[in-house]
């Protein structure tokens, strides 16, 4: 049956302005990064974790419309097209300094939480971001 | 769908993750104008035009979606919850809460225990705003 997840796809207004922010300031790197003409696949994961990538799709291309394309742009901006994205971190703490170092946009600060100590963030495009240090470690 | 559009999108967006992150506070016009980089009139009008309520029907709402959990999975008083939320007076909050909910404070409670840890859990990891 079904094994495994692998490939998760979010939204983004601009697919440079995305590399900026995801390899850039988040520290993922790119895995595939392929000109098909009207469309740009960019595939990116976490160093150590290719298994699990994300497409940074920009609506549009073949398979949508302009106009279906301007209302995904709205909804993604207003934070209503569902882009979650939830990270795993060994110090909730120091990843938010380091980010913050970075210049990322961090509205609020670790928060303890009844399972670890997490904060939450958007990406430029309107995605929500959540970094957790998770207690027990779902490892252990 | 312009790229100033967008961009004002995600300004009144920052405003509104603000209240979901300090709905407890006693937030103003100004506080959040001034988050979303715009003007106080020109907020309150983009914000609804946005979001389709104004940011105090937003607030409001958060505050009692907190309320609503906090009746049913703890032990508080009515008016502390009440006050733990942000509303400053019992009678609104009471109002407010059963125009939104359909019911009063006490009779929601009444409706018995939440699940305890899997709801914090997904209330905290659908918005930015924490818990």
């Amino acid at each position: 049956m079904i094994k495994a997840l692998t490939i998760s796809q979010i939204y983004v207004l601009d697919q440079d302005e995305a590399l900026d922010f995801y390899v850039g300031k988040l520290g993922f790197e790119v895995q595939t990064d392929m000109d098909f003409g009207p469309m740009r696949w960019l595939q990116i994961s976490l160093p150590g974790d290719p298994g699990r990538a994300i497409v940074l799709e920009k609506p549009g291309g073949p398979m949508m419309s302009e106009e279906t394309a301007a209302q995904v742009r709205d909804l993604l901006t207003k934070g209503a097209v569902g882009g979650h994205l939830f990270f795993q971190t060994d110090d909730a703490h120091k990843t938010h300094a380091e980010l913050k170092e970075r210049g990322v946009d961090l509205p609020e600060e670790p928060i303890v939480q009844p399972y670890g100590i997490d904060f939450g963030f958007r990406d430029p495009f309107g995605n929500h971001l959540r970094v957790a240090q998770m207690t027990p470690p779902p490892s252990a | 769908m312009s790229r100033a559009s967008e961009d004002s999108n995600r300004r009144m967006l920052r405003a509104r993750d603000a209240m979901d992150r300090s709905y407890a506070e006693p937030l103003d016009v100004p506080t959040l104008a001034r988050l979303a980089h715009v003007s106080e009139a020109h907020f309150i009008r983009t914000f609804r035009a946005t979001f389709g309520e104004t940011p105090n029907r937003y607030l409001q709402r958060r505050r009692v979606e907190r309320a609503m959990f906090l009746l049913r999975s703890t032990e508080q008083s009515v008016t502390d919850i009440c006050m733990a939320v942000g509303f400053a007076s019992l009678g609104t909050f009471s109002r407010v809460f059963a125009e939104i909910v359909g019911e009063p404070p006490s009779a929601y409670r009444r409706r018995g225990p939440l699940p305890a840890a899997p709801s914090c859990f997904v209330m905290a990891w659908l918005r930015p705003g924490g818990n």
